[in-house]
């Protein structure tokens, strides 16, 4: 039986060790957190797996690697909600809209009545939307524990402590694998969780606007995750400024958000390459699987199958470095 | 060539560097461009030591002269404190001042910029200020020893173009001999090819080349008109006149088709 170690239980860390495990794997953890927690970045994510409304600003391997995740969840058990997207603008910002169609694929134009039949609560509102009906999304934090438990459950040991290195090693670290990969960088993301039980939405709300962009993420409960800035910087700091946006554009989204109970909010950097895609690093025995950016839902099912190819069949999938140095 | 408080600029292209889909693809766009300048945000992007580090690497790497702006601020005193984190950040006099006075069209603060200008200049700094067309103003940001200026062609991230033709005209007449860039609002690269047509000695933008489907070859398309501007304004073109005459004599053409 090969025995695999992987480090860091974030997302990439737990969907490595479910492809190793499903591959027949003795799989060991190491994570300092006993669960899944704040000190990961994906702690912090949207958790929607949008290829398509991604493909606005990402490469087309986000895309297309990325429609492969809301299978991968469902398979694992996780719950995956697959309603789609619908993508709005406030009336002066139109064009937004139309350059937004532009520049994806997977939608389809919405009126005001086919925008009131998908979300009642936005009827006269927003006199037209996209919608993505091939998206979906899950609840990043159900999600994490779920893989958490489900490894545990096949044996899976999650060791505090990492010890030696040697043989075959999956680093999933994050941005905290900056002492081994130079290149990554921290690009800070702020959020807040909203409690609202009088506002109900299927499925995920973009709204376009030119300066202050938003998601608004449907969660149990009457709870709503909004996000998410993108600042180059990796300070974890949550900011008044970006709270004040992200807010606005929620109220200006619907006024009741107004009314919300802000629960938390959250910062965190992602840890990104250059050229914002991922990476998949071999150095010796050890392979680094890193800078998902801001699609660790979205594409860890993809890397974490690619990652366990290269180990076990010796491929090379794309976003592979070999690294001699 | 092109000398901005002494320093001989290649190219009469500047360009931002927010909103690009990633660091390589802004790399990218200086590349494919020649741009000779680049701009940088300092107050988003700091937030304490060394947090916006990687990314201000980034830009130090493109190997082009980086000019810091203090973009969002709102009052001369956030505008001084993010100039003088600019200087320890980026071991440059230059700064490009912003002093936003209208939050809704980003419109300057002429006011504001003017004090700020002037607190700066005292201080050692070689000030771009981001300006209106208003020729009244002008004079003052000189007065206060600016020697570069920085008039918008449109409100910031409009993409518009030259929203106010007789007023640059003017501005440009009236300091023949000051440096001035065309900054703000340009959409398109036959707006720039226009704004060097009419004497600017170079243009700023960012958005319409960071959020075009292909930056690097909307950059490209950028510099091939500011190039184009720029020799057609050397070149000294002709008189529009209202009398058509024709490029090649017709008399005494064997054939007419």
């Amino acid at each position: 039986m090969t025995r695999a170690k992987v480090i860091g239980a974030g997302v990439a860390g737990l969907c490595v060790a479910t492809e190793l495990v499903a591959r027949g794997c003795e799989v060991t953890v190491f994570d300092p957190s006993p669960r899944p927690g704040p000190h990961a970045c994906s702690w912090w994510a949207g958790g929607m797996l949008a290829p398509f409304c991604e493909g606005e600003s990402a490469e087309e391997p986000v895309i297309r690697l990325g429609q492969e995740a809301a299978d991968w969840w469902e398979r694992q058990g996780a719950r995956v909600d697959r309603r789609g997207t619908v993508v709005v603008t406030l009336g002066r910002d139109r064009r937004e809209l139309y350059r937004f169609a532009r520049r994806t694929e997977g939608h389809e134009p919405l009126d005001a009545d086919g925008l009131a039949a998908l979300e009642p609560e936005l009827e006269g509102r927003f006199d037209r939307a996209l919608h993505f009906s091939g998206e979906a999304h899950l609840d990043p934090r159900d999600a994490l524990r779920h893989l958490r438990e489900r490894l545990e459950m096949a044996g899976v040991a999650f060791v505090a402590e990492a010890g030696d290195t040697d043989g075959l090693t999956f680093d999933c670290r994050g941005l905290a694998a900056r002492d081994a990969l130079p290149d990554l960088r921290g690009v800070k993301g702020e959020m807040a969780l909203l409690h609202q039980p009088e506002i109900r939405l299927e499925r995920p709300v973009r709204l376009l606007h030119p300066r202050y962009p938003l998601y608004v993420v449907p969660r149990a409960d009457g709870r709503f995750m909004i996000g998410a800035t993108q600042i180059e910087s990796d300070d974890r700091r949550r900011r008044v400024r970006s709270v004040l946006e992200l807010l606005s554009a929620a109220y200006a989204l619907h006024p009741a958000f107004g009314e919300a109970e802000l629960v938390e909010i959250g910062a965190d950097a992602r840890p990104a390459f250059p050229d914002n895609l991922p990476r998949l690093v071999r150095r010796g025995e050890t392979i680094y699987v890193n800078g998902l950016f801001r699609h660790g839902f979205l594409l860890a099912p993809a890397l974490a199958r690619m990652a366990v190819g290269v180990a076990l069949d010796g491929s090379k999938p794309e976003f592979w470095h070999e690294d001699n140095g | 060539m092109l000398r901005l408080y002494g320093t001989e600029i290649a190219s009469r292209l500047m360009l931002g560097t927010a909103q690009y889909p990633s660091p390589a693809a802004l790399a990218q766009a200086f590349r494919r461009s020649g741009a000779g300048i680049a701009t940088v945000s300092v107050r988003r992007e700091a937030g304490g030591e060394k947090a916006g580090a990687a990314f201000w690497d980034l830009v130090r790497d493109l190997g082009v002269a980086v000019l810091p702006n203090t973009a969002g601020c709102h009052s001369v005193r956030e505008a001084v404190t993010t100039a003088r984190m600019a200087r320890e950040l980026f071991d440059t006099p230059w700064i490009k001042l912003e002093v936003i006075g209208h939050a809704d069209t980003l419109q300057p603060d002429p006011f504001g910029l003017v004090e700020a200008a002037r607190i700066l200049i005292e201080d050692g700094f070689e000030v771009f200020p981001y300006t209106t067309e208003d020729v009244v103003l002008a004079d003052r940001l000189l007065s206060a020893g600016c020697e570069v200026l920085m008039p918008w062609g449109a409100p910031i991230g409009t993409g518009l173009g030259l929203t106010n033709i007789y007023g640059l005209r003017t501005l440009r007449a009236q300091f023949p001999d000051v440096p001035m860039v065309v900054d703000a609002g340009l959409g398109l690269p036959s707006q720039a090819a226009m704004a060097m047509e009419m004497g600017y000695d170079a243009v700023l933008l960012n958005t319409a080349v960071a959020k075009a489907g292909d930056p690097a070859a909307m950059a490209d398309g950028f510099a091939r008109a500011v190039e184009a501007g720029r020799l057609a304004f050397e070149s000294e073109p002709m008189e529009p006149r209202d009398m058509a005459a024709p490029s090649t004599p017709v008399i005494g053409r064997a054939f007419l088709e």
